[in-house]
């Protein structure tokens, strides 16, 4: 336990930080909604009218008067997007920054077996993960009451589990390609969920990229398609869990071997 | 003799660049062994080879008794101090210390607090704002903390001032004294000859000798001074250091009667033969290997 509580000592300060961003982002859209809902049904027209653009976040399947197609469309970007940068961090700097910060050899020359150090690197990204996701959760919560609404509770957990999932996944894929790297990987990291978040817009957008559904995590973490379909895409989710473990296997498989710079 | 550190044909490649070649060494349970060689000769390839941090191309090699591929059981024994330490910023020196001893499933508090003040290490400085030598002697700290029964150090003084360095010794030879071994990696030569029984001189990746200290420096080799004279006997073994007007010093090699017999017709006034310094069999070796 001993790594494991050193990530999270030495990812406290991060992890306050981007938890207290998204909430606040998060706080602020929805204390908006109240005066915004008056002039939603203007919004919705004009956006219905976007022809891509309106595919793009999703807009042409939920209303934006209501509640929870308010909160799906804007936090839901604030989340995904958010969620997945800060997942995209953890996982690539989480084994590469001994390396670049010259501390590996300080660390494995202590007798921790590798398999079991990556293990608790791995558990303790996974960890911050699932903390942030459930305070911004509670803030989302706490946010619906604040302006006097109520969720839906299955959309309302639906998504979150999306969005969880999908930061998870962005996680792993960073964490493997962070056994690989021996300098810092901050512009792969961010790079990587710019990427997948465009790439999702971009099957939106387009039926011949649709084949991209199957590449982003941001598909099955569509937070308009979770509202109006009332689940979260099962094959789309369980490949990309599928994603998920597979880079995991990688991180051990590469990290286990690896010559350790000095 | 018992082995602590045995290597047999040990060879780590890096592709273009040197890494080690063929290196057999064999150091003995209780021994103070010295490694010397310049920056790049690769010392700390093998450290790091022996420490698991990194693979060998081929060759195979024993730490405690135990296949390096055993990093787990080997490291729980050994005490490692870098050439250069690296410590998370951040941290504060105790919590360092802490961590260390926490890695081993250790608690190390009492005896980590007996050598912070031994070493008038301030437990409460953040590690980054140290300098070099106050991070050398977290490092020390924690190599010694856990009390192991082999030390590993590469060049464990650079950056330590000399009072620092005279105790730092000090801790080694007592903890040597209880049964410990050492493997020290270092360019100070002066170091080696006055603490280490046995060395191995390491020169572009591959191991050029290895014998106790004495026979290193003495090796055959006298350290010869003439004065009145401008030039060194035409002697087969004779390898000139220094001339001048009226003075020569030359390395010589080989049986004395030849050499006596050829002073005898020079108008020498004086003259001095020594031992060489180990920097000087150094060069010796080096020189001897380049020809």
């Amino acid at each position: 336990m001993t790594v494991f509580l050193h990530e999270l000592r030495r990812g406290r300060t991060a992890f306050w930080v981007w938890t207290a961003s998204i909430s606040l982002l998060l706080l602020t859209c929805m204390v908006l909604f109240p005066e915004m809902s008056g002039q939603m049904d203007g919004v919705t027209k004009l956006f219905a009218n976007m022809g891509g653009f309106t595919a793009a976040f999703g807009m042409d399947r939920v209303s934006f008067g209501d509640v929870m197609g308010f909160y799906a469309i804007e936090c839901g970007n604030i989340i995904g997007l958010g969620g997945a940068l800060y997942a995209a961090l953890l996982g690539i700097e989480s084994l590469s920054r001994e390396e670049q910060g010259h501390t590996a050899e300080f660390l494995l020359t202590h007798p921790i077996s590798r398999t079991r150090l990556v293990a608790e690197k791995l558990a303790a990204v996974l960890t911050q993960l699932l903390m942030m996701n459930a305070l911004v959760m509670l803030l989302a919560w706490l946010s619906f009451i604040m302006i006097g609404e109520t969720p839906a509770i299955p959309d309302f957990i639906l998504l979150h589990l999306a969005f969880t999932a999908m930061q998870l996944e962005i996680a792993c894929i960073c964490f493997a390609a962070s056994a690989f790297l021996r300098r810092g990987g901050l512009g792969i990291g961010i790079g990587a969920a710019l990427l997948m978040y465009f790439l999702h817009i971009l099957s939106n957008i387009s039926e011949q990229a649709e084949f991209l559904r199957y590449v982003t995590p941001f598909a099955y973490a569509d937070a308009a398609s979770i509202l109006a379909d009332g689940r979260i895409e099962l094959p789309l989710l369980l490949l990309g869990l599928g994603y998920a473990a597979v880079g995991a296997v990688i991180a051990f498989r590469v990290y286990l071997k690896k010559d350790i710079a000095a | 003799m018992k082995t602590i550190i045995e290597t047999d044909r040990l060879t780590k490649s890096y592709g273009k660049s040197r890494g080690i070649r063929d290196l057999t060494l064999q150091v003995g349970e209780g021994e103070i062994f010295g490694f010397i060689g310049p920056n790049g000769a690769g010392k700390s390839t093998t450290i790091r080879t022996l420490l698991g941090l990194i693979t060998p191309t081929s060759g195979t090699a024993n730490v405690l008794g135990m296949d390096i591929s055993h990093r787990r059981e080997i490291l729980a024994r050994t005490g490692y101090m870098a050439a250069e330490a690296s410590f998370y910023p951040g941290m504060r020196v105790s919590q360092l210390l802490a961590l260390s001893a926490s890695l081993r499933g250790m608690d190390c508090t009492a005896e980590a607090k007996r050598l912070c003040e031994r070493f008038e290490l301030d437990t409460q400085k953040k590690v980054e704002t140290l300098s070099l030598g106050n991070r050398k002697k977290v490092a020390i700290v924690c190599a010694f903390q856990h009390k192991p029964d082999l030390y590993i150090l590469d060049e464990p003084t650079s950056g330590l001032d000399p009072l620092m360095q005279k105790e730092f010794f000090a801790l080694l030879h007592e903890r040597h004294a209880a049964g410990a071994s050492v493997f020290l990696s270092s360019h100070v030569l002066s170091e080696i000859q006055r603490h280490c029984t046995r060395a191995a001189i390491i020169r572009e990746g591959e191991l050029i000798a290895a014998d106790r200290v004495e026979a290193l420096t003495g090796a055959g080799v006298r350290r010869v001074t003439l004065h009145g004279v401008s030039e060194a006997p035409d002697l087969p073994g004779v390898q000139p250091i220094t001339g001048g007007a009226d003075s020569v010093s030359f390395f010589y090699r080989g049986a004395l009667q030849p050499l006596l017999a050829a002073l005898q017709a020079l108008p020498i006034t004086d003259m001095t033969v020594t031992e060489p310094e180990l920097e000087e069999i150094f060069l010796h070796y080096y020189e001897k290997k380049e020809a």
